[in-house]
């Protein structure tokens, strides 16, 4: 077995896939740790997500990836006890740091649940309102934007019809779409994935897939999930985590076929614990 | 290795190395006897070589279903994934050499009637004492893994090939004596020539059991043997 590539310090050896350039690097995640209270739930995380790119995170239950994709977005902020050190550079800007504001962070970084979670009201609503939390447009404007984001999720033609109906009423894929289109309406630069497609039947899961590759023309995407397959379809470089460590970080196309680390090589193929 | 946490899956990859196995067994069985057959102008014998045959395509059927069945149940990665597609290449070149075998026994059949020129043949023994070494060296390698000595065989087909040149030397000269020499050196011919793509399907098999073990083909391009009589 070939030599982990992780060194000493943290920092993990990065290829660029071989047919293409590597990308602008979007959020550049330097030393990053984490602590719930006492315990250190992230150790030294060191990896960059690339501009338009998809980024995996995959590792068994605790490995620390949604913690991870918790801090890209500062969700850990709204709990008492928790806190992360070291630096996340969204376009260069240090999000960590105390003067970033929190909200005007999360409309740049939008997330989407493992649990569809439509707000209790209409369609239109669900996607109207998160447009009314950072602008003021006029009515025609609203629904052309509302509009743009259902198609964006292509959700729109399912929907078009019965906007004014309640999210609750759609199907579970449908529900994951609308949140999908909620996100998307915000016009974020980042969409965080925690487990899109855990809840979803195999034809909704194919059309969030196809939605993730689409969406990647326009946003930087991080996507946590604990189907292996889905993480090798969707990504262009993928993270493998254990016990809070970044253990492998590479062009997706590598780390499913020929990964450096025994560890990842173990829990790809199935041969963990 | 560590073993997979569902046993069923280190059953069905145990599996098929060891249809791997069985069939690289046959195949070398398969050769030695036609050649055997070949130096004794054997009918009998070329009978039963060309009667095992089926044996081996039947053998190399299974290996590909339970590979592409293991594909379908387990969508298997990495070394897993390469572990299904090397049974199937595999498989593939030896049951090539089962036919390639059974070829020469088919030969030596025919020409049992008209035993001529016994010396025709020791060129021949030479190039299957080698075919068959390199054979034995690369199912090894296959069974351990074992990337160098799958390395060896790879470098090694060169002198293969320069065996072949040398006896198609030898018969063309026999031809050239007394053309009564013609029908049987040109069976002698074809026989060394299928002996030389024995050796190819060898080092197709070692190449194979490197990418098996590093995910990758050899880069470098392999060293070929004399180019006197044949352009390669």
């Amino acid at each position: 077995m070939n030599a982990p590539t992780v060194n000493g310090g943290g920092s993990v050896a990065i290829q660029p896939p071989a047919d293409t350039a590597a990308r602008a690097v979007k959020v550049d995640i330097r030393k990053v740790d984490f602590f719930y209270g006492a315990n250190k739930a992230l150790k030294d995380i060191s990896l960059p997500l690339h501009e338009n790119e998809v980024t995996a995170f995959i590792g068994p239950s605790g490995c620390g990836k949604s913690t991870l994709l918790r801090v890209l977005n500062r969700m850990y902020d709204l709990y008492p006890n928790q806190r992360a050190e070291g630096e996340v550079l969204l376009d260069g800007e240090n999000i960590l740091s105390a003067k970033q504001d929190a909200n005007l962070l999360r409309s740049k970084v939008g997330m989407v649940f493992q649990k569809p979670t439509p707000f209790p009201m209409t369609i239109f609503e669900n996607i109207a309102f998160g447009i009314r939390l950072y602008d003021k447009p006029s009515k025609s404007e609203l629904e052309g934007r509302v509009e743009d984001a259902l198609r964006g999720a292509a959700l729109w033609n399912e929907v078009k019809d019965k906007l004014h109906t309640s999210g609750l009423g759609l199907s579970g894929g449908q529900q994951q779409r609308l949140c999908i289109a909620r996100t998307v309406a915000i016009q974020p630069e980042v969409i965080l994935f925690d487990e899109p497609c855990s809840a979803l039947d195999p034809i909704s899961t194919a059309k969030v897939e196809e939605l993730i590759d689409e969406l990647s023309a326009k946003y930087t995407i991080a996507i946590v999930t604990h189907n292996m397959q889905q993480a090798a379809r969707v990504s262009q470089y993928t993270a493998f985590m254990y016990l809070g460590e970044l253990i492998e970080y590479g062009p997706t196309n590598k780390l499913f076929t020929t990964p450096s680390d025994k560890k990842t090589q173990d829990y790809i193929t199935g041969r963990f614990g | 290795m560590t073993d997979h946490t569902v046993r069923a899956y280190d059953r069905e990859l145990e599996t098929l190395g060891q249809r791997i196995a069985e069939m690289g067994g046959i195949a070398e069985r398969m050769l030695s006897d036609a050649m055997d057959a070949l130096a004794k102008l054997d009918v009998d014998l070329a009978k039963k070589t060309i009667g095992v045959d089926p044996r081996l395509d039947a053998l190399q059927r299974e290996v590909e279903d339970n590979a592409i069945l293991t594909i379908a149940r387990r969508q298997p990665m990495a070394v897993d994934l390469r572990e299904c597609v090397a049974a199937i290449r595999v498989s593939g070149d030896l049951e090539r050499v089962g036919d390639l075998a059974k070829n020469i026994a088919k030969r030596a059949a025919k020409i049992a009637g008209e035993a001529r020129l016994p010396r025709g043949i020791v060129g021949l023994k030479s190039m299957h004492e080698l075919a068959a070494m390199q054979l034995k060296d690369v199912l090894d390698a296959y069974a351990q893994h074992d990337v160098e000595r799958a390395r060896a065989v790879w470098t090694r087909d060169a002198e293969l090939d320069a065996l072949e040149d040398s006896v198609f030397r030898d018969l063309l000269t026999f031809m050239m004596e007394d053309p009564r020499n013609i029908t049987f050196c040109t069976h002698l011919l074809f026989c060394s020539k299928n002996i030389e793509r024995i050796g190819d399907h060898t080092t197709n098999i070692a190449e194979t059991v490197i990418y098996l073990v590093t995910g990758e083909a050899p880069q470098i391009e392999r060293p070929k043997g004399e180019t006197s009589m044949v352009k390669r």
